[in-house]
């Protein structure tokens, strides 16, 4: 099978060029072109300083306090970083620095510096089989997920966030919030088996079950 | 290290699940869990449902922003672009004098070394839905997705084939969102999500627009 041509078939390099070219006219002085350089990564801001802050009004405020802080650090930003991983770094540490200052996580402070060392058992459920992708058109179901996710505690929310998320890899993850790998891949773990248990709970009492599948084709 | 043909017991599969779907175990111990995913369905059970959570998590849809967002975004942001632009104007004042007269003495070359080599790009090659067609991908029997080889996500592994990108949308699959997410924010930062947040935006001006009217 003959492979495509990885540079002329490729769109995201169409795409990164475009962004390359710009934040090189951002960084010579055309300002007013830095929207449109962060829209496709605007909900991604939100939904890191979401994670950290679970505040809409203060995500929405810390959003834009790291989108300024970016434009004013642009010149800064160096071509072989991601620039979305870049940006996310800089919200991580807005978010962080904002609940430090208004200390709102005093109640989970507590267990936010450890890792709970003893192993997890994941419940038994019966088979939960691929979900497919439309169920995501239901807001009932986008808000269950979204509810799941906020009754973490926030070590495992914001991990989970910013490596299934936002796709950073664990080695930025542990960057952005400060932590080792290990810490990383522990909390991971636990996130997503804490989720999973959420929701194959929450399927096998039927909230699942009432969605507009086609006839016949219940996918697990 | 697990050698090839061990057997491995929940509690470990339990503790490298994660691993497991990150790629992340060696070729031992990987074979050793597959093993026992055939045999345990308590664990094929949490492996599916593990990798469901990564899937709907990881679609871009999971993320919602409240109303207007992004229109007072724009607008901090415009306020926050004139600033600079009057503090950049104050620099440049200065910056372009010098920067001429050392152009002139020879000693520095401006720009190249700030620029990244740009590919050259046909306008041609721009696939409608961003996935180059000839990719090979693989389908399994009981899921509407089709993912690359190697995918962490990929269901009911003994009913794999393989096939190309052309072939499996043909056939009614969709795109996993995972390991093809990056053909999917490429297409849809060129072309259908901006058209999307385009009719998004335009709702919310209007809904916005009619409270102020109220």
């Amino acid at each position: 099978m003959a492979q495509p041509n990885a540079v002329l078939n490729n769109p995201e390099t169409a795409v990164l060029t475009r962004e390359q070219d710009l934040i090189a006219r951002v960084q010579r002085g055309e300002h007013e072109l830095f929207y449109e350089l962060v829209r496709p990564y605007e909900r991604r801001v939100y939904a890191a300083a979401l994670a950290i802050l679970r505040n809409e009004s203060d995500a929405e405020d810390v959003a834009q306090e790291a989108m300024l802080k970016a434009l004013a650090n642009l010149r800064q930003f160096r071509a072989e970083a991601r620039f979305s991983t870049w940006l996310i770094q800089i919200t991580v540490n807005e978010a962080l620095m904002r609940r430090r200052r208004e200390r709102t996580a005093m109640t989970e402070a507590i267990d936010a510096g450890r890792d709970d060392e003893g192993e997890y058992t994941p419940r038994d459920f019966a088979d939960w089989r691929e979900i497919p992708s439309e169920a995501l058109e239901r807001k009932e179901v986008r808000q269950k997920l979204a509810q799941a996710l906020a009754s973490l505690d926030r070590k495992y929310r914001e991990v989970f966030v910013l490596r299934d998320m936002e796709q950073l890899n664990i080695q930025e993850t542990a960057e952005a919030l400060g932590i080792s790998v290990a810490s990383v891949k522990t909390r991971l773990l636990r996130a997503r088996l804490m989720l999973r248990d959420l929701l194959a709970g929450g399927w096998e009492h039927g909230w699942f079950s009432r969605l507009p599948f086609e006839k016949g084709s219940k996918p697990w | 290290m697990v050698n090839e043909g061990n057997v491995v017991n929940c509690e470990v599969v339990w503790r490298e699940i994660s691993n497991y779907l990150e790629g992340e175990v060696d070729p031992g111990l990987r074979a050793a869990m597959d093993g026992h995913f055939h045999t345990c369905a308590h664990c094929r059970s949490v492996l599916e449902g593990t990798r469901n959570v990564i899937q709907l998590y990881g679609d871009e849809r999971m993320i919602e922003v409240p109303s207007g967002f992004g229109r007072r975004l724009e607008r901090r942001l415009a306020r926050g672009a004139q600033l600079r632009s009057r503090a950049w104007s104050t620099w440049s004042a200065w910056l372009l004098p010098v920067a001429a007269l050392l152009l002139i003495a020879g000693g520095v070359r401006v720009a190249s070394s700030h620029t990244m080599p740009r590919p050259v790009l046909s306008e041609l090659a721009q696939p409608g839905h961003g996935i180059p067609a000839d990719l090979p991908v693989i389908v399994t029997a009981d899921a509407r997705v089709f993912h690359v080889a190697g995918c962490g996500v990929i269901h009911n592994k003994q009913t794999e084939r393989t096939l190309t990108a052309k072939e499996a949308i043909e056939q009614g699959y969709a795109p996993c969102t995972r390991c093809l997410r990056k053909y999917l924010e490429t297409a849809a930062r060129a072309g259908s999500t901006l058209q999307w947040e385009a009719e998004t935006y335009s709702a919310e001006e209007e809904a916005y627009e009619n409270a102020k009217a109220r």
